[in-house]
């Protein structure tokens, strides 16, 4: 693959879903993927930016239908969710990905759903066409290939240790090894996220896999400047990605 | 190892945990079965704890209720204080066989939080609390008890800064540090293996007043009482019973200040299915599944959850979940501190309240579990009934 991917993230409805639909809009632009966070009261995997996005996006009344709707009238066709197995339990499966279906989403990428319980999951997303998006982690050894094996779309490596959110020098040493051990068994894209905010670190992580995964450094934007983050965001993607100066 | 309580129950971490979660099962199911470390255990639980806890026939309440003949299971005499040291000292010693050397941990109230740091000190681990910031204010004399005992507290800011962010943050810290550290569950909650493990370090307490009120009365009880909130305490103590199909098992949730005012932490009463903290079970939620802030008098049953197999043990119809008042329970830790000489913990004050309530319709023996003693509570009691009270 001679293109690296570049993977973007928002909180859906922070600070309300019509701005929401405008960052997309403007991050699709320069990314070959948008993940979406669907608000959660307790997202255990995720850092302090991202919980306090979570809570800005519930108390301006998000829910799981307002993101649908604003995700309908989004035309950009690489659409990924992020969110918690509980609001799709409770959505109820068939209704959660007929209606990403509706919505052209690509992928679900639910982190507290391991691959030993996702075949409660796995038959409704494949019968609406939509991935399921299959995470590894440093501490996965032995079930690398397992995992990996199974895997459509794109694979979420985790970076590190930890939760979500900006860090400075503690990736997992050995995300070259993973890496090989993923090759072996499949070549759909590989993609690095959790802690990624810089130039250097996309760079690094971009030659190491296929592409990286940048969450948190939109979501501090988004914190600072609300609605008005639309040229905060583009100007920080082209940063990342080597396209403009800091 | 069945990792499922009927539908309820399951694995549901991050990738991140799911090696360890693994590891701990198969080290589970390999020293469940170890003579050497179920002997090392029972001479802790007998030494240390001050196992078997009594069963105490309480006469004056009995003749003052009339009805039931009520014994009290007396797991307020262990060691720290209430049941929680029973699943402490379990895992703590699975946790050292596995080569671990760091325990973390939650708290709400700080109960399980100080058996934790106790059991840290006796076999000289490392250990991290974590405690609500509300929680660290409410209670600040365990704060400094587990201090002193030499635990690190962290005070939580995320959330609504209780229990159920204790329980995210601890979650997020043992993914930050997961090859060295073990994460000790307070409650028969959590990813399989933990809601089994903690069910059977937990059930020396059926296994014993069983026996005890087989010896006593001769005759199995018409009832066994217990507090629910994450339910550790009850399912130890409904355990052994649940084969007796003619023993009723009764587990008291928080009603706090009504089922009606939202102000509450009744999970079987008013909660649905989700899937939360790593298990399938039943939670206070929303219709879109964002878990709802509780509120109870007690902060050990200030919870949105219940354990998976109280919740299978409810869908199955072999338990039966009822509803205690914040007054209800108030009423009962004074009754049982005059009448007994026993003050009950506020959590365990809404077992005695059912019996308060309901004694009158039994003939023959029935259990309560007085899962903790009552002295942390003694202020906030104070304070609820406006007395000014300077510690």
């Amino acid at each position: 693959m001679n293109k690296k991917m570049f993977v973007s993230f928002v909180t859906a409805g922070d600070p309300s879903m019509e701005a929401t639909k405008g960052f997309i809009e403007a991050l699709s632009k320069h990314s070959d993927i948008v993940e979406v966070g669907l608000p959660f009261s307790d997202p255990v995997a995720d850092g302090a930016a991202i919980q306090k996005a979570n809570i800005r996006a519930l108390e301006n009344g998000a829910t799981t239908d307002s993101m649908f709707d604003m995700l309908e009238a989004v035309e950009f066709g690489g659409k990924a969710i992020l969110c918690y197995v509980n609001s799709v339990f409770v959505y109820g499966y068939e209704k959660f990905f007929e209606r990403c279906e509706r919505a052209r989403v690509y992928g679900v990428i639910i982190p507290d759903l391991p691959y030993e319980e996702r075949d409660e999951v796995l038959p409704f997303a494949k019968k609406h066409n939509v991935h399921l998006i299959t995470l590894i982690a440093p501490t996965s050894k032995r079930r690398i290939a397992k995992l990996a094996k199974d895997a459509t779309g794109f694979i979420y490596l985790v970076s590190s240790l930890g939760s979500t959110g900006a860090r400075t020098s503690e990736f997992s040493g050995d995300l070259e090894g993973i890496t090989a051990e993923i090759r072996k068994v499949t070549d759909i894209p590989i993609c690095i996220g959790f802690g990624i905010s810089t130039r250097e670190q996309v760079e690094k992580m971009s030659s190491i896999a296929d592409g990286v995964i940048v969450g948190s450094g939109f979501v501090k934007i988004i914190e600072e400047h609300a609605e008005n983050s639309v040229e905060k965001l583009e100007n920080y993607i082209k940063i990342l990605k080597g396209e403009k100066d800091v | 190892m069945s990792n499922r309580f009927g539908e309820f129950g399951g694995q549901y971490v991050p990738e991140t945990l799911m090696t360890a979660v693994l590891e701990l099962e198969e080290a589970y199911g390999f020293y469940k079965n170890d003579e050497d470390y179920q002997a090392e255990l029972s001479r802790y639980f007998s030494e240390y704890t001050g196992r078997p806890s009594l069963l105490y026939f309480a006469e004056r309440m009995t003749e003052d209720l009339g009805g039931a003949k009520i014994y009290l299971k007396r797991e307020d005499l262990n060691h720290t204080g209430s049941h929680k040291i029973n699943n402490v000292l379990g895992q703590a010693l699975l946790a050292k066989k596995m080569g671990k050397t760091r325990l973390i941990a939650e708290t709400g109230a700080g109960q399980h939080g100080v058996a934790t740091a106790t059991v840290a000190a006796l076999l000289d681990m490392e250990c991290e609390i974590f405690m609500g910031r509300e929680d660290t204010e409410r209670q600040a004399l365990n704060v400094y008890r587990m201090e002193l005992l030499g635990a690190k507290v962290n005070a939580v800011e995320s959330g609504t800064q209780v229990l159920k962010d204790a329980v995210n943050e601890t979650m997020r810290e043992w993914t930050r540090r997961v090859s060295d550290t073990h994460y000790l569950i307070g409650s028969c909650m959590g990813p399989h293996p933990f809601p089994t493990m903690v069910r059977d370090f937990q059930s020396v307490i059926s296994k014993e007043a069983r026996e005890q009120i087989l010896k006593a009365e001769g005759v199995l009880p018409k009832a066994v009482i217990a507090c629910v909130g994450g339910g550790s305490n009850a399912i130890g103590s409904f355990y052994h019973f649940i084969p007796d199909r003619e023993v009723e098992l009764i587990g008291c949730e928080a009603a706090g200040k009504g089922l009606g005012t939202g102000q509450h932490a009744a999970t079987i009463a008013t909660g649905v299915s989700g899937i939360f903290h790593g298990m399938k079970s039943l939670f206070c939620q929303d219709d879109y599944g964002q878990i709802a802030p509780v509120y109870s008098i007690s902060a050990g049953l200030d919870y949105p959850g219940i354990g998976s197999e109280h919740a299978d043990l409810h869908a199955r119809g072999r338990a039966k979940y009822v509803p205690i008042t914040d007054a209800e329970a108030v009423d009962a830790f004074e009754y049982l501190s005059r009448i007994e000489g026993i003050i009950p913990a506020i959590e365990s004050a809404h077992a005695v309240a059912y019996a308060l309530k309901h004694a009158r319709e039994y003939d023959g023996p029935i259990v309560v579990v007085v899962s903790g003693r009552g002295d942390k509570d003694v202020a906030a009691m104070a304070r609820y009934k406006g007395v000014n009270l300077h510690e």
